[in-house]
Formats: C-alpha cells, structure tokens, sequence
C-alpha cells in the first residue's frame, strides 16, 4: 500500500496525462501567446527583446490561469473531495500536493521552454538564463495564489471567470517582481539579485498561505 | 462499538430542514432511514460523513479507534460516484485504498467480489450507471472502516446486485460493523432498525 499523499500525486499525473485532463495545454497556450506578439508588434527586434521578459512572464500568468478552475472544481463535482475530506490525511497537505502537482504540470514545463520560446522574441542568452530562473521560482506563487481562488470558486459554474478576475490582480507583485528580475540581465535599473530574492519570498509566502487559505476555503464552502 | 445520535437539528440557508433526531446502533446493526423526497436523508448522511455541520445535537461513536473521528472511521457512498472518467476500475480503487487507508481486500479481489473483473482496465466514462454504482460500493471493500454511510446504495442496480450488495452488508454487519442507509427500496436485510425523518 502506498502513502495517501503519493497515491494522490500520482492521480494527479495520470489525470493530467490522459484525455480531457489538460496537461501540456498550458505549453502550447504559452507558445502562442509568445507567438502571436511579434506578429502584433512587427519585427523590431530591439523592441521585442527589451520587452522580451514582460512578455514571457504575462504569458506564463495567463498559462497557470488554464486549468486552474478545475483544481478542486472537478472533485467537487463528482464527490471525490467529500471522500478525501474524511481520510485521515490533513486538508492542507492534500492542497500542497494537488498544487504541486499542478505546477509540475504548468508552470514548471513554461519554465524550462522559456529560453526556447525566448528565441521568438530575439531574447539574449543572459536573458534567457535569467527569464528561466525567475519563471523557475516565481510561479509557484502563481500556483498557489490561484489555488486560494480555485478552492473558493469550486462551486461555482463557470468559476474560471470569476476565478481570473479574483487572482490576477493579485498576481501584480509577482508579476513585477518576476519581471525586475529578468530584465537584469538587459540592463535594468536595479541588479538581479535584489528582485530576484523577493521574488523567492512571494513564492514562500504564497506557498503557506495559498495551502492554508485554500483548505479553510475547502472547508468553508462546504460546511 | 456503538453510534449515538442525539436530538440532531439541521439547517440550510436558514430553513429547518429536520431537528429531533436521534437513534443508537450497536454493533452488526443496520439502520435504514426513510422519509419522503427532500426530508433530509442525504443531509443527514452528509452531518454522520462530517461534510455538513449540524445546527444542532450530538454525534457520538462510542469505543471506535481512540485517535480518529467518526469520519475517519466511515465510508461514505454518496449520490456521486466519486469516480474520473479517464481513470480505469483498478487505479480509482488502489487511489481510495491509499487514501482512506487501512487496506483490507485487494482491489483486484474487489473488483471481482462485485463482478467487475472484465472491466477492471476500461476508462470509468465506459461504464454503466449500475457499473459505477458497484464500483462505488467496491471501494466499502477495500478499505476497512467499521461505519457505513450508504446514501440511496441500491439505486441502478439490478436484481442480481441487490442481492450481492445485501450480502456484503449482511458480511459486514457479521463482523461487527455498523450500517446507515438512506433508502426509497426494502435493502433486503434480515434484520434492519428503520427511523422515517420528516412528516
């Protein structure tokens, strides 16, 4: 027999792996909209690397957006949060899972693809580097901001909408933290480090209390 | 072991939904409950499984497991199969097994105790109503937990299934396990208290 939190996580695999489940959805949305602004902007290619990083990041925000509905909606929906709210496992670790789980399948594939998807936007080498490292630490944040949203608009039909409008303006700092950071490395105003490090803190901070907030919503919305 | 529910009230948004409930079950006993549509069946199911807080009352199980609620120590099969449609009978019930814990039959054995062995590696989405409904009832198996919570169980079943559902019941009432189950149709046990809620 397995641990409960292992077997949850490979559920959460397998669900997102097979038909109807969504992963690697987030990637190819991410490519498109990384795709389609050079069309908008024109082939300026000064302009598209020095706003090069906003753009990967506005992309890897929206990306976490797909899907993130579904986070607790699908089992609400069908009862299979009622059962895991009577195992013995605490709510919060089961958040902390699905959350992670979420991420490995969105955020953490947008990461390693950003330098590839940065050749786009004629992003320099150093660029890249730190677009990587700043999407590699800043969107779990973007994770478990949103997972606070998704368990509080489980209920809801068409959650998703309500749920953007809920978390992505609360996704700004990270944003503009995220954002700081990658552009560093073109000559930005402030040196990469000092962003970067609060960046890092966001995601912390996100982590403990997008869980925390996530599971009494959970909690709430039932009871 | 022994379940105690005391003057149990329940309330949604405001609007009683029933109050003055109460009832023992001892151990190997099965309650059914009964009570027109909409008198509270399913929600006092939902209060027993710890989904629902009640207004008002006391639940209480007497000599289970020192550490664990009641929830903890119930399996809870609901109107909703609890089950994903891309997901195959065999990986639902390994899930559940891990999640709720204290293993008990395999799910392979499960699986074929409720005749559904052939369709242990087909997706979920390819099964019938009645299919799921005894997937449903396999997860009782593969996890021991001495309360059962059944909410309509023998809804889509047919006649050769009602008959194996009622001997699994019966099993584990044998083994000193408690059942609560809220039903329209007689759920063919021998010996079964029966407590109508509402008017």
């Amino acid at each position: 027999m397995t641990s409960p939190l292992l077997a949850l996580a490979t559920r959460e695999f397998r669900l997102a792996a097979r038909i109807g489940g969504g992963g690697g959805m987030g990637l190819v949305f991410f490519l498109i909209l990384v795709t389609i602004v050079p069309f908008a902007i024109g082939p300026d290619l000064n302009l598209l690397s020095r706003i090069g990083p906003a753009i990967l990041w506005i992309a890897a925000t929206l990306s976490t957006l797909l899907g993130l509905d579904r986070l607790f909606q699908a089992d609400a929906e069908d009862g299979s949060l009622d059962l895991i709210r009577m195992s013995e496992t605490p709510l919060e670790l089961v958040v902390l899972v699905k959350g992670l789980a979420h991420w490995a399948g969105t955020g953490l594939p947008l990461a390693l693809a950003a330098p590839l998807f940065g050749l786009l936007l004629a992003l320099p080498p150093d660029a890249m580097a730190s677009v990587c490292a700043t999407l590699l630490v800043g969107t779990p944040a973007l994770t478990f901001i949103g997972a606070i949203g998704a368990a509080l608009t489980a209920s809801l039909r068409r959650g998703g909408l309500v749920l953007s409008i809920l978390v992505l303006p609360l996704m700004i700092p990270v944003l503009i933290f995220g954002v700081s950071a990658a552009n560093a490395a073109l000559g930005g105003t402030v040196p990469f480090w000092t962003p970067f490090l609060v960046l890092c803190g966001l995601s912390l901070f996100a982590l403990v209390t997008g869980v925390m907030g996530a599971a009494a919503a959970i909690r709430l919305a039932a009871g | 072991m022994r379940l105690v529910v005391e003057n149990l009230a329940c309330e949604r948004s405001g609007r009683p939904i029933f109050s003055g409930v109460g009832f023992a079950l001892d151990e190997g006993q099965a309650l059914a409950v009964t009570g027109r549509n909409g008198a509270g069946k399913s929600t006092l199911l939902q209060i027993l499984a710890g989904l629902l807080e009640p207004a008002s009352g006391t639940i209480l199980l007497d000599g289970g497991h020192d550490e664990r609620t009641l929830p903890e120590q119930a399996h809870y099969v609901g109107h909703r199969d609890a089950l994903k449609p891309a997901l195959t009978p065999l990986e639902a019930l390994a899930f559940w097994q891990a999640m709720l814990g204290e293993p008990a039959m395999a799910p392979d054995d499960a699986l074929d105790r409720l005749d559904l062995g052939h369709a242990a590696d087909l997706p979920c989405a390819y099964l019938s109503a009645g299919q799921r409904r005894r997937l449903a009832l396999a997860r009782l198996l593969v996890s021991d937990r001495p309360v059962w919570l059944l909410d309509e169980p023998t809804s889509a079943l047919d006649a050769g299934s009602q008959t194996l559902f009622a001997e699994l019941v019966e099993s584990h009432l044998g083994r000193g396990g408690l059942v609560v189950a809220a039903t329209h149709a007689p759920l063919g046990l021998h010996e079964a208290a029966t407590i109508r809620i509402g008017a």
